[in-house]
């Protein structure tokens, strides 16, 4: 072998996380009720396309959370290896020809030559204004013979897919009522798009580059784990404080409830913008005075990331305690759990037993929720300049650059664009999914 | 009544002292006097008496919790945290890095912050709840579909967004509106145009969303069926019942916000080089110049426990049921 696999400490997050995952769909698989209950969401053909979506981009985070690094040098006697500095990640491997073939500056999507005029002086020693061509775009290209060549290698492994579970589907033969049509269509749509794009950008830059000619489709690929690892792993690190002080505090009252109280309205009074900026910049100079702590610029990233997520996880478990605190007050008064503490049942079997399934509704509409606010928060926090490294791939760090872009004559848009478009479909998907999910769970909607 | 709001104005003492605890901890703890020193002062040749000397000038030269060179009770107040608290607590923010008052800079820029902030929010709560009103009356339709369609689409979309490509459409190309700026009194009207109107559109998706909710909420109850069974119009019923019955829930997410506008809109204001609160908080963030961050962090939790009475008191004005 000639590499080896690295972790960072978000790869080790993302992975945790999706053994969570499996282990949580284990669980309900065994309960026929919270099954019935999956099923009914996925009934809806919004909920399925969506669904569908979001695995989707959760897929190029996973292929983005794969590091490797490689062999550099090999001792004579093959005592010690030594690994380049570098990490890669599968999705680098990916798209190598679009790193390492960089432009000089800005051109636009599908573009043979550079957007901004050089000076360029002839054998004659006039000097002239000219667009110069791209250095790694062919120029003799066939953009529509090129197209439909990828969107038929697209058709052709979506419809192996599609055929595969229909198979499977007959061979397990069991009828169901979900919206199979929609799932085929979204997931034919999904792949023939990217197939598009992929087999496009060996021969151009299909969504343009940026000023220093760095592809904009890659960049924007990159920032999908950014984007979905604020997004899910935030709400990782606060669910388990969220739960445990707000179940804590609605059954036990007394002075913990008073404590616990007093934590969230104190939390939850500083403005949350401020609160994360205060934290940030507390966290870039302890990162300052530790350089110890990292290796190489992604790891620096990485950790900054990290202690990101960590600070957004602290700021916004306040408002899931309060709604869980006020739950846990309300199902501990009902009758079956007086039944069962009558029957000597301990309180740990109360809880595990009575009271979490009874707040799961909220803790998932609350994840689904917070999950697109705090993709766009992202976005926003970058811009203030309390986000993530500025050396990260993030949408925030495109729409801040995409801004002095504009300002350009002629407009550069396509970065904003594409940042816009990609983040656009992930909350999209996310809002509708968490809208099914809130109609089927919350039980104040059965009507 | 009185006795009731003092009781609450007395509860947040506690919660003030939490919070200027965790400022503290975040801005003295970890960035300790000493690293403030040598930043401010620059790397070179930093001298440990040049660092006393600038602590002693600021006035950080103190322990931070227990100053055991002090006697009896001064142990625990002739502290940073308690000195820096009590200044916090008397509305003295102290000085700026650039050596400016922190207190009359606030007081400058809260007039531009309103001048935005205000008129946004005005126009929101009554286009928001107008709009939901129509869905309501129209509910099930495909309006009401659509519109729910589209107002998702709306939510989906960053704000960052509306805000580049309303500079890029109605100032760079249509030359409506001029990009940025600012001015006092009536002239200054074509600087706020834009952002209000952007800072609307961009709350009109989940506003609309969460009225609506509020008022079918509403629609379902008896009180309805029989204001309906007594033969009102539909239009009746809406203004007349689901309306002020609705009012309730509208009161606790809005009441709580109106304080807070004081503190501008960090991004609005930044986009669009308005000389108010939100703006001054991003430069001093940008600056790291912590003495406006811990005043800003302050000055937005006092805002914030202030909007939490205001709510209270408006619960007793406008429900009959609830007294203090």
């Amino acid at each position: 072998m000639n590499m080896t696999l690295t972790f960072l400490w978000t790869d080790i997050m993302v992975w945790f996380l999706v053994v969570v995952l499996i282990a949580w769909g284990w669980v309900i698989s065994r309960s026929g009720q919270v099954k019935k209950q999956w099923h009914t969401i996925f009934k809806s053909g919004i909920a399925m396309a969506s669904a569908l979506v979001l695995l989707f981009y959760l897929l190029f985070t996973l292929l983005d959370s794969v590091h490797l690094r490689f062999v550099a040098d090999v001792n004579e006697n093959k005592q010690s290896v030594q690994y380049q500095g570098e990490m890669v990640s599968l999705l680098d491997l990916m798209f190598t020809h679009n790193i390492e073939n960089s432009e000089r500056t800005y051109s636009a999507p599908f573009a043979t030559h550079e957007y901004v005029k050089s000076i360029v002086v002839d054998e004659k020693g006039v000097s002239q204004q000219v667009n110069l061509p791209l250095k790694h775009v062919s120029s003799s290209n066939h953009f529509w013979k090129d197209s439909l060549f990828a969107l038929l290698v697209g058709a052709g492994i979506a419809f192996f897919f599609i055929v595969l579970h229909l198979f499977w589907r007959r061979r397990t033969g069991k009828e169901s009522k979900l919206p199979w049509k929609i799932a085929y269509l979204t997931l034919a749509i999904l792949i023939i798009a990217f197939t598009w794009l992929y087999l496009l950008s060996f021969s151009y830059h299909v969504l343009g580059t940026d000023k220093v000619g760095g592809d904009v489709l890659y960049q924007s690929l990159k920032s999908i784990r950014t984007g979905v690892l604020i997004g899910i792993l935030t709400t990782l690190i606060m669910l388990p404080v969220a739960i445990i002080l707000g179940v804590s505090a609605g059954l036990l009252g007394g002075w913990v409830d008073d404590v616990i109280q007093y934590l969230y309205t104190t939390l939850s009074s500083i403005p949350g913008v401020l609160l994360i900026a205060a934290g940030v910049l507390s966290m870039q100079i302890l990162m300052d005075n530790n350089p110890q702590w990292f290796e190489s610029t992604l790891e620096r990233s990485d950790i900054r990331l990290v202690f990101l997520i960590v600070i957004l996880g602290i700021t916004s478990w306040t408002g899931l305690c309060r709604l869980l605190r006020a739950e846990t007050l309300k199902i501990s008064q009902v009758e079956f759990v007086t039944a069962a503490k009558a029957f000597g049942v301990g309180k740990w079997t109360i809880i595990r037993r009575h009271i979490i399934p009874n707040l799961m509704h909220i803790i998932l509409i609350s994840i689904v929720l917070d999950f697109s606010g705090l993709v766009l928060a992202e976005a926003v926090l970058s811009y203030v300049g309390v986000g993530v490294d500025p050396t990260t791939f993030s949408w925030g760090n495109m729409i801040n650059q995409a801004r002095l872009e504009m300002a350009r004559e002629p407009m550069v848009w396509w970065s904003l664009f594409s940042a816009f478009i990609f983040m656009f479909i992930l909350v999209l998907a996310a809002n509708l999914f968490s809208d099914r999910i809130q109609t089927v769970l919350d039980p104040r909607n059965k009507t | 009544m009185f006795g009731y709001i003092l009781k609450r104005m007395l509860y947040a003492i506690p919660i003030l002292i939490g919070v200027n605890l965790i400022t503290f901890v975040l801005f003295f703890m970890v960035n300790s006097p000493d690293d403030m020193a040598r930043a401010q002062l620059g790397a070179k040749q930093v001298t440990p008496q040049m660092i006393e000397a600038w602590k002693v000038d600021k006035g950080y030269d103190k322990a931070l919790f227990v100053n055991e060179k002090a006697k009896g009770i001064e142990k625990l107040t002739d502290t940073l945290f308690v000195q820096e608290s009590l200044k916090l607590f008397s509305f003295n923010f102290g000085y700026s890095d650039a050596n400016r008052d922190i207190g009359t800079e606030i007081k400058e820029r809260m007039g531009p912050s309103l001048a935005i902030a205000l008129p946004t929010f005005m126009i929101a709560l009554i286009t928001n709840i107008s709009l939901a009103l129509l869905l309501v009356l129209f509910r099930g339709s495909a309006l009401d579909t659509g519109m729910m369609i589209v107002a998702v689409m709306i939510m989906s979309v960053s704000g960052l967004f509306y805000i580049i490509a309303g500079q890029v459409l109605f100032s760079k190309m249509w030359h409506w509106v001029p990009i940025s700026g600012y001015e006092e009194g009536w002239s200054g009207i074509k600087f706020i145009l834009l952002p209000v109107l952007i800072g609307v559109f961009s709350g009109i998706g989940s506003g609309v969303r969460w009225y609506r909710s509020i008022f079918l909420e509403q629609i379902n109850q008896d009180y309805v069926r029989t204001a309906r069974a007594k033969g009102l119009s539909e239009l009746k019923v809406l203004f007349g019942h689901v309306l002020r019955n609705g009012m309730l829930p509208i009161l606790t997410g809005v009441v709580v916000v109106i304080p807070t506008l004081f503190m501008g809109s960090l991004i609005m204001e930044s986009f669009f080089g308005i000389p108010g609160l939100g703006s001054y908080t991003i430069d001093a963030i940008n600056a790291q110049d912590f003495a406006i961050v811990k005043a800003m962090v302050f000055l937005g939790s006092v805002l914030y426990i202030i909007g939490l009475i205001l709510t209270d008191i408006s619960y007793t004005l406008f429900d009959p049921r609830v007294k203090l």
